[in-house]
């Protein structure tokens, strides 16, 4: 009992704990939608574990064999009213929380564009071991590690991978989705508020795995279009050669921008899989180290 | 063309002081048990009585020392993880490097699935369940040898990896493009791949063998509305190996089948799909998930029933409840990638499903809640681990049905909040049951009974240490932490982590404290000593015969009349006042021959397995040559059973009663 009292407390911390950071502290519509399901339907399974939970050691308690007072009834096994009850409650809450996974997974499906008066910002997301290549396709220029969107502005994502499997994943703006190899999926996410959030791979991917994080700066509409236009005067051009140099494999890459993106690369990424055939030309560890 | 394939000395990681320090150690445990044994002269004895042994009990008891063993070791994985991640943040490595931390968790999570979890239950069944349906053996006792030593091959295996070579770094589900060739080419996935196909055939094999006794072998009497809730847990957990096992096994050949032969299953080009091994191992691994759990609860039933002196609440709405999950545990396997890119329509079903699944599990536990009702309870340790699963479960079950949730699985997936889910469901669902069940059965098969304090020290500090391990891995996803990094760049999430580490030390008191409860039972084992064979006041046939039972468990078959027909018998045999009937006219009993087949078939698999591993090609042939000639020379056997003489069996009895009156 003390430690299911207990186990609440921790769970009740965790809500609070949580807030500083993590999906319980939303950023834009779709982690806060997923956040208020979330709270909700913790709400009403509660309504009816924590009843169970004190209901069955209440009953151990009272019906102890050393309990003189409690009666003994050593042919109570079966009650058609209480079997009824029994499917009945569970049944129901199934059948609530249904609703809410049904509407859910509608309302917030990765693909299905936010709807907005702004004109959705289009990245095209490459996951390669072990860092994340972001192109953005309108504007004609590309980053790594470093993601960088306008605030109040649905983006619109599509992702693939270089060869593994990784998961894109940003907390606090809301869905993760996965990148594979040869396929497209798309995911639709909007900052509300400018900050600096963290993103990361959810899915382990190798030896490189633990440093395949990023940051997502998501900025004022002006400071976007600044930061566009000064992308473009410097850094390096990402060509198909740049890009076959960069699907290296390689760990904890520090951020950088390339000034141009060559047309139709993400496309040609999908439909040619171009990671390295010969595994001997995988880097060893000694030389991932160096390119820290 | 290199005699010894791929295998060198550089193999064996010399340079790494972690790994060869515990190889040394277990090199040192394998070494000096072997010597004890040897020194002795126990091994003649060894042999007869335990390694060729066909008796469903023996093997049982052997099934449940490699869990043991293999939680001991899977367990060490876990605290070495738990370790990394306390000490891993901003700057820090660590102490084990990605290399070595990569290996661990894929081993951890295998062990503790296929080698620590399914061997306990396979042998709790083994022990209880051809007892409870009254009957003398398995439908196939040599088969029965087999399996159980081709889950010790597959254990062995994953075990050498250890010490030569290296074991997967891609997670215990290993998925494609990640464990291809091309991304993985060291021998560690194929060390994985090996281990589970032929510890997988032996799993299979224990389905069809648990299925056909529970349907074809049971007492004269035992109709299915009559047999215990155990034997039905146990048969819907053996209809979903027959039907779930033969999938992974296929899906791993062709996993295997790219990478050896340079086929394009599941591989980046050539049109492989890696997703259509992620689907096929989920529709083997939900079942598995219900393999697992569903002889749990049998376990809890049992023990909730025989320690509230009451009939098990609402038998049918049981059966019925497990025949649920068996059959719904097909429907939900896309639960595990919501995150894939699904259609909103796949996601809202298979999220619906997932939760529907809930519904036959709260049954259950309102069941166990009305059994205690109106019960005379004692506070037993079985009766613990029973009612700290049930206070557990439920809120494991809570965060599951969350994670049915698409919405909110898009968020929590593959984040620490699902390993928290996952165990929160398997410690208190899987563990504890075989804990209770190991509790509960351990004088049925030893015939003295364990002792009671240890065993609440070790129900409290699990308990408590589960909880203190994995609450703060929920706080941790919620914050945004996935799993599976050996180091990590957010400080704010060390203190959870530190917190979970310390919670992984008091599991370990809990396991001290089940070794300290083992070694003083055996001392104290004259005074724990159960005469009557029914130390618990029990209620189905097992508790009818003596502990241990002979090899032949029933001189009679017995003639079941009624549910709980243990409990109906003792209590006609009360108000009668009828004694049972002096001296019965024993006739000889025909038994299963002892048979070295299982132990030589895995033999064979160990030295095909490895040769295959380390493309040693003539190894392997001649590894296959010899368990398809230990086959041969099975078919051609002359004689596979034995009698055993009525002087033999009256004499048994007679001792029996004795000590019972003594």
């Amino acid at each position: 009992m003390r430690y299911a009292v207990l186990a609440l407390l921790v769970i009740g911390a965790a809500t609070l704990g949580g807030c500083q950071e993590g999906i319980l502290d939303p950023k834009g519509p779709i982690a806060a939608a997923q956040r208020q399901i979330l709270i909700n339907s913790t709400g009403i399974m509660l309504a009816i574990v924590i009843p169970t939970v004190l209901a069955t050691l209440a009953a151990a308690w009272w019906f102890r064999a050393s309990n003189l007072r409690a009666r003994y009834l050593p042919d109570f096994f079966h009650s058609g009213r209480l079997e009824m009850l029994v499917w009945s409650i569970p049944a129901m809450t199934v059948i609530l929380l249904g609703g809410i996974a049904w509407v859910g997974s509608y309302d917030l499906d990765p693909p299905k564009p936010i709807v907005s008066t702004v004109k959705p910002v289009r990245v095209q997301v490459v996951s390669l071991d072990w860092k994340w290549l972001f192109i953005y396709p309108d504007q004609g220029i590309a980053a790594v590690n470093q993601l960088t969107v306008p605030v109040g502005t649905p983006i619109s994502f599509e992702l693939t991978s270089s060869g593994v499997m990784n998961s894109f994943f940003v907390p606090q703006l809301g869905s993760q989705i996965y990148t594979m190899a040869g396929m497209v999926t798309r995911l639709h996410l909007q900052a509300d508020r400018a900050g600096r959030y963290r993103g990361m791979s959810a899915n382990y991917s190798g030896a490189g795995f633990a440093d395949m994080y990023f940051h997502v700066d998501a900025v004022p509409a002006e400071t976007f279009a600044q930061w566009v236009a000064s992308t473009r005067t410097t850094g390096p051009e990402l060509d198909a050669q740049a890009y076959t140099d960069l699907t290296m494999p390689s760990k904890a890459v520090a951020p950088f921008t390339y000034r141009a993106a060559a047309p139709g690369l993400f496309n040609h990424i999908v439909s040619s899989v171009s990671a390295p055939k010969d595994p001997s030309r995988r880097v060893s560890p000694a030389s991932q180290r160096a390119e820290k | 063309m290199n005699l010894l394939g791929k295998l060198s000395w550089s193999a064996i990681p010399f340079d790494q002081p972690i790994i060869m320090g515990a190889t040394a150690f277990m090199v040192l445990l394998v070494v000096s048990v072997l010597g004890w044994v040897l020194l002795k002269g126990y091994l003649p004895y060894l042999w007869r009585e335990w390694l060729t042994s066909v008796d469903h009990k023996r093997i049982g008891v052997m099934y449940i020392v490699l869990a043991l063993l293999m939680l001991l070791r899977g367990f060490s994985d876990a605290i070495m993880m738990r370790a990394q991640q306390a000490v891993a943040v901003g700057g820090s490595q660590g102490y084990l490097p990605s290399e070595h931390f990569d290996q661990i968790f894929s081993a951890h999570g295998t062990i503790m699935i296929f080698f620590m979890a399914m061997p306990f239950l396979i042998g709790l069944m083994n022990i209880a369940v051809p007892l409870q349906l009254g009957v003398r053996d398995m439908a196939f006792p040599t088969l029965n040898s087999v399996s159980l030593w081709l889950t010790a091959s597959g254990i062995l295996l994953t075990n050498i990896s250890l010490a030569i070579g290296e074991f997967a770094k891609t997670g215990w589900v290993a998925y494609p493009p990640l464990s291809e060739l091309q991304f993985s080419p060291g021998v560690g996935v194929d060390y994985y791949l090996w281990a589970l196909q032929i510890s997988g055939i032996g799993t299979l094999l224990t389905g069809v063998n648990f299925v056909t006794t529970i349907l074809k072998v049971r007492a004269p009497g035992m109709s299915y509305m009559r047999m215990p809730v155990f034997c039905w847990t146990a048969l819907a957990s053996n209809l979903l190996i027959v039907a779930a096992f033969p999938v992974l096994t296929a899906a791993l050949a062709m996993l295997l089948l790219d990478r050896y032969l340079g086929f394009h299953f599941f591989s980046v080009d050539a049109g492989g799909n890696a997703m259509m091994y992620v689907n096929l191992f989920w529709v083997w691994g939900h079942p598995e998930v219900y393999i697992l759990v569903l002889p749990a609860f049998g376990v809890f039933s049992e023990v909730s029933a025989t320690f509230s002196g009451k009939p098990l609440f609402g038998y049918r709405s049981m059966v019925a409840a497990t025949m649920a999950i068996c059959v719904l545990s097909y429907t939900v396997w896309l639960h595990h990638f919501f995150t894939m890119g699904a259609s909103a329509n796949v996601n809202a079903i298979f999220g619906m499903m997932s939760m529907i699944i809930a519904v036959p599990t709260g049954v259950k536990i309102f069941n166990w809640l009305f059994t205690m009702y109106g019960g005379r309870v004692q506070f037993t340790v079985p009766v613990l681990w029973t009612l700290g699963f049930m206070v557990s479960f439920v809120f494991g079950g809570l965060t599951g049905v969350l994670l049915a949730l698409p919405a909110v699985d898009w968020q929590v997936h593959n984040s620490l909040f699902l390993v928290a889910h996952f165990h929160h469901v398997i410690i208190p669902g899987v563990v504890f049951g075989a804990m209770a069940g190991f509790n509960y059965w351990f004088p049925k098969a030893f015939g003295f009974t364990l002792d009671e304090r240890w065993g609440k020290r070790a129900f409290w500090c699990w308990f408590i240490g589960f909880h203190v391990a994995f609450m703060p891995l929920y706080v941790l996803g919620l914050m945004g932490m996935t799993r599976r990094l050996q180091h990590y760049d957010v400080p704010d999430w060390q203190p959870w982590l530190v917190v979970a580490a310390l919670g992984a030390v008091i599991i370990l008191a809990g396991i001290v404290c089940q070794g300290v409860q083992l070694v003083v039972s055996i001392r104290n084992r004259e005074q724990l000593r159960d005469a009557t064979g029914d130390p618990w006041n029990g209620r189905t046939l097992e508790w009818s015969t003596a502990s241990p039972p002979p090899a032949w468990n029933y001189a009679v078959l017995p003639r079941v009349t009624a549910v709980d027909d243990f409990w109906a018998s003792k209590k006609r045999a009360r108000t009668t006042q009828d004694q049972p009937s002096e001296a019965p006219g024993y006739k000889p009993i025909e038994m299963p021959k002892n048979s070295a087949t299982g132990f030589v078939t895995a033999f064979f698999a160990v030295v095909t397995g490895f040769a295959l591993i380390w493309h040693i090609w003539w190894m392997a042939a001649l590894g296959v040559l010899g368990a398809f000639v230990t086959f041969i020379v099975f078919a051609f056997r002359d004689r596979d059973e034995i009698e055993i003489p009525a002087r033999v069996v009256a004499q048994f009895y007679r001792a029996h009663q004795a000590e019972a009156v003594r």
